[in-house]
């Protein structure tokens, strides 16, 4: 019985997180315009370019090799999957034992590390500038990310995402300042790894700035259609483990329906905050110089160390 | 009366080591801001932690002198030192920037190592203690070496002064959370130390403004080592 | 009446009178006055310690005996003479428009200020209040190194501030530490911060935290102490501040801080019953010894000279309290003295002959004999004292250190007779060339004031040949509280 469930409820979440994750992205949009005083893009925007981008050739460079091909789907898997694997709706999953941190940051550096060998893989100036800078970022966020985790993982005793989650939102009402910490440096580490502003544009496309953006300049068709899909699924996924890190109230522990349907409602209330949060943010900060992530990832970097240091000094041994 | 001061006291334990938290973070802060302005403020708002850390603590514990040291705190560096401070950077119209000599990421790697020592050192005092506070004397440490850091950091002299009242931050802070505060007659007498030092450095910032015609440290190298 | 409360009294009030009398032509008599009747309550003070033994005042919070009786008579007697070189000299910096009468007013209230501060410090039971002391001593001084307002001036002056600063905050958080420990013997009672109830408990308190209390202690008063390598402000703070307060410095400010750490160890050794503290302090000194020897062979200026020379000897005292025992600790009692009055002697006979020779350079002053025998013979003297010629006390202290080194610390005797070796060379080349020679330097126009100087050389010069009884008595005592 709880078998099925979990399988059931692992299904809902993929579902949920390959239906939602472009909504979110349109979301973001239409805080950031209506913030900007501009006239917003449809709600449903992003399910637009997808059907339309699906539906145009794949144009590709005469010296690209298979593994120009394989990439996208790669992505998109380890982004489903990401996103599958996170306890949103309910810590009763049937992938739970999968579902490590560790394991959650080597998906994400695994998807990196394909994308940037594909931007690299046609030989252009600009494929190789982005990989190059994202992989600059990407070695100064995991270890943030990480270490974030292992402060999560030092107040539960586990480093299985289920049971963080369940320890983190069965517990009486805590406060945490390693939380506090963490959940600073998650924000900037998610920022950082999704590509927005501050550190990068997702709407730019000038050659200085770029650096998500410059590695996909080359891809068209269904492929671009999955890489798109999984960016807005990576952001989902990110959304989605800050809210069942540091706001898990709400996300059932228990099997049934009726849990797994409010745990949906206020999924849906802490996204929607979520994503007007984001906006805020772009809307506030100015993009910084290419020069200036450093500074700003080790902020995120020291912020995860101190959250730990913290936990050790005032959390432990009470 | 134990049993209903069992849950508040829980709770304040962690709006305390939340201060204590908010501390070194705004330590660090302090640390990697480039801003003079923003370093006041940031000043005033650790001292408005201190304030609120040092209220809970007298409120838990009925340490009625405790009172008085947070109401010393309030008027002394959450009103009193910014506004003093903000007065002299518009009366000398220092340049905005803070100048650092070590360039600021190194600084805050530092400034970690700096922090793990403190909590070192603080271990074996905090298991010693019965205060509830004693979590925090770690933290306290760790913010007077970071104010430390800072004062040998910077090249200014404004900043430098920051840095200087924030030590003394962290100490009082040491002070409550060790031992629920230090007698009321030292107290007052450090207040009155820091209230005179300020005055001091009030004049000398003129001073050496008049001399120099900047408030670089740096410029200050005519006395040398033969 | 109780006369610690006229000692600590009389210069609060000189100071408060010379705030608003301190520009007028006979302030300076006020400053030697005020001294003059803090000494002589000094001395009644001591009297009476002598013959009715250690005292509380005012409540708990004051307290004398034997040890520190001994150092505020010290501290009065050189505020006195201090007092009385600096009223010609002051006279003639004012007359080379060095000063304007607004800064002879804040030097004139800042000195009895500072000595006031020192002689709380010296007398307060209180730990807490002992820091307090300590701070204010150095606020005052600080406005006293910057009083000629040049560049060097105030970068002598900023630099103190800052590294004093730093140091002293080290010592608040020992402070706090000790009273922590305190607090688990007696409980939360403001009577925890009164050093004689934590001497009479010491054995209870809680050995790891007083270490460590020991450690921020040892490195905060050790700044003001001048200790290696946290020495840097003194050199410039001597030069650039007026002479007599580089005397006051050098002789009193200097003891103070090392009385400040003297009283931790005490604590400190009761608690830990180990030899932790004394040993940090010998390391401590005997790296305050050796390094500024090597300093003082390159120094230009007359005062850094003479200031890098009282570094040397601080280590000398400090390692001579951290080796402990009666012998130990009665040279170092000795060495203090000594130590304070003669180099507060040398400072006056230097601060003249700067002034005649309108330079502190050592190199531009010369054949001081010949113009001014007394000022000349008097540096030379002086120097020939500090650098431990038989037959002045320094001499007689520092044998005794060197002899218990011999005795208890092979190891070290080399490196501090290498040490002292050194330092005579360089200095004592140094003063002959500005004692003898053709005189580059021009006479005063005021009558200098030299009796402070003989009166302190000749002080030496009979503790090196005997020591009165009451005094070796006292000495004794201490030294027997010390340990």
């Amino acid at each position: 019985m709880i078998t099925f469930y979990a399988f059931l409820a692992q299904l809902i979440e993929l579902i949920a997180a390959l239906l939602l994750a472009p909504l979110l992205v349109g979301w973001i949009n239409q805080c950031r315009a209506w913030l900007q005083n501009r006239s917003a893009p449809p709600l449903l925007q992003t399910y637009y370019t997808l059907h339309k981008l699906f539906h145009k050739d794949v144009l590709l460079a005469h010296n690209a090799s298979p593994l120009f091909r394989a990439v996208p789907y790669l992505i998109f898997a380890c982004m489903a999957l990401a996103s599958a694997i996170v306890p949103t709706l309910s810590t009763t999953l049937i992938l739970a034992p999968a579902a490590d941190a560790i394991a959650f940051v080597g998906l994400f550096a695994l998807a990196r590390l394909f994308i940037a060998l594909a931007a690299m893989d046609v030989g252009t100036a600009f494929g190789s500038l982005g990989s190059r800078r994202e992989m600059l970022i990407g070695f100064l966020a995991e270890p943030a990310l990480l270490l974030i985790f292992f402060t999560t993982s030092l107040i539960s005793h586990s480093t299985s995402l289920s049971s963080i989650v369940k320890t983190l939102a069965s517990t009486d009402f805590i406060i945490y300042p390693s939380l506090a910490f963490a959940g600073t440096a998650f924000v900037m580490v998610s920022l950082a790894e999704n590509a927005r502003i501050p550190i990068d544009n997702p709407t730019t496309h000038l050659e200085l700035t770029m650096i998500h953006e410059a590695m996909i300049l080359e891809y068209s068709g269904r492929h671009l259609a999955l890489i798109e899909w999984a960016s807005a699924l990576k952001l989902f996924a990110y959304s989605c483990l800050g809210i069942a890190l540091f706001i898990p109230y709400g996300i059932s522990a228990t099997a049934g329906i009726m849990p797994l349907l409010t745990a949906a409602a206020s999924m849906l209330v802490k996204l929607a905050a979520m994503g007007f949060g984001l906006a805020l943010i772009e809307t506030l900060s100015a993009k910084m110089r290419i020069f200036r992530a450093p500074e700003f990832l080790g902020t995120a970097f020291l912020l995860a160390v101190l959250a730990m240091l913290v936990h050790l000094l005032l959390e432990v041994g009470k | 009366m134990t049993l209903a001061l069992n849950i508040p006291d829980a709770f304040s334990i962690q709006v305390i080591n939340l201060c204590a938290a908010v501390m070194l973070l705004l330590g660090f802060a302090m640390l990697a801001q480039r801003r003079i302005l923003s370093l006041i403020n940031l000043f005033m708002m650790q001292g408005m932690a201190l304030f609120a850390s040092t209220l809970i603590v007298a409120y838990t514990t009925n340490q009625s002198h405790l009172y008085w040291s947070a109401a010393l705190t309030l008027t002394l560096k959450v009103i009193a030192l910014p506004w003093i401070l903000h007065r002299l950077i518009r009366k000398l119209s220092v340049k905005w920037d803070v100048e650092t000599i070590i360039n600021i990421p190194t600084t805050m790697l530092f400034g970690i190592a700096l922090v793990v020592v403190a909590f070192n050192v603080a271990q074996p005092i905090s298991q010693l203690s019965g205060a509830i506070t004693r979590a925090t004397i770690g933290i306290a440490l760790a913010c007077t070496l970071l104010s430390f850091l800072m004062m040998i950091t910077r090249s200014k002299a404004v900043p430098q002064v920051i840095a200087f009242l924030s030590m003394e931050n962290g100490l009082f802070f040491a002070a409550t959370s060790a031992t629920y505060g230090m007698p009321m007659v030292v107290e007052l007498g450090i207040a009155l130390d820091v209230m005179v030092g300020m005055v001091i450095f009030g004049v000398f910032f003129f001073q050496i403004r008049q001399q120099f015609d900047s408030l670089d440290i740096r410029q200050m190298e005519r006395i040398k080592e033969e | 009446m109780n006369e610690l409360l006229f000692v600590l009294a009389i210069p609060l009030a000189a100071s408060i009178l010379l705030a608003f009398t301190g520009h007028r032509p006979y302030a300076a008599n006020i400053n030697i006055a005020g001294s003059l009747a803090t000494l002589l309550a000094a001395v009644l003070l001591t009297i009476r310690i002598v013959r009715d033994g250690p005292m509380n005042v005012l409540g708990e919070n004051f307290f004398v005996d034997p040890l520190n009786v001994f150092l505020i008579a010290l501290t009065a007697l050189v505020g006195f003479t201090t007092s009385v070189f600096s009223r010609p000299y002051m006279r003639v910096e004012h007359d080379h428009g060095k000063l304007s009468v607004g800064r002879l007013r804040l030097y004139h209230s800042m000195f009895q200020m500072f000595m006031c501060t020192m002689l709380v410090a010296l007398s307060t039971n209180n730990i807490g209040i002992l820091w307090v002391a300590m701070e204010a001593a150095t606020l005052t001084t600080v406005l006293l190194v910057a009083l000629y307002r040049t560049p060097e001036s105030l970068e002598a002056a900023w630099k103190y501030f800052i590294l004093c600063g730093v140091g002293i905050a080290q010592a608040l958080f020992g402070t706090i530490l000790i009273y922590f420990a305190a607090e688990q013997v007696f409980g939360h009672d403001p009577g925890a911060m009164l050093w004689t109830r934590l001497f009479e408990r010491r054995s209870e308190l809680e050995p790891t935290v007083l270490s460590l209390a020991f450690v921020f202690m040892i490195v905060g008063y050790g700044t003001k102490t001048g200790l290696v390598p946290l020495h840097n402000w003194l050199p410039d703070a001597h030069a650039e501040g007026p002479t007599p307060v580089s005397a006051v410095l050098s002789g009193l400010l200097l003891n103070v801080a090392l009385y400040a750490i003297l009283r931790c160890k005490v604590l400190v050794d009761g608690a830990l019953e180990t030899q932790f503290a004394g040993q940090l302090m010998m390391g401590f000194g005997l790296l305050t010894v050796v390094v500024p020897a090597f300093y003082l062979s390159r120094q230009k200026d007359v005062k850094r000279l003479f200031g890098y020379s009282s570094i040397e000897h601080m280590g000398l005292i400090t390692f001579a309290f951290g080796m402990g025992g009666g012998i130990a600790t009665f040279a170092g009692l000795l060495h203090m003295t000594v130590h304070s009055l003669t180099k507060s002697a040398i400072f006056f006979a230097v601060g003249h002959a700067a002034q005649m020779a309108g330079t502190q350079v050592i190199e531009d002053i010369k054949g001081l004999i010949r113009r001014s025998p007394t000022i000349g013979w008097g540096l030379m003297l002086g120097s020939l004292a500090i650098l431990g010629m038989p037959p002045f006390g320094v001499f007689t202290s520092e044998f005794l250190i060197l002899t218990t080194a011999i005795k208890y610390h092979p190891w070290a005797t080399p490196i501090l007779l290498v040490a002292l070796g050194v330092a005579f060379a360089s200095m004592f080349a140094k003063v002959q060339g500005m004692a003898f020679g053709e005189p580059t330097v021009k006479p005063l126009e005021h009558n200098p004031a030299l009796l402070p100087v003989f009166l302190h050389l000749g002080l030496v010069l009979m503790l090196g040949l005997w020591i009165p009884p009451y005094l070796n008595k006292w000495f004794l005592l201490a030294a027997q509280m010390v340990g």
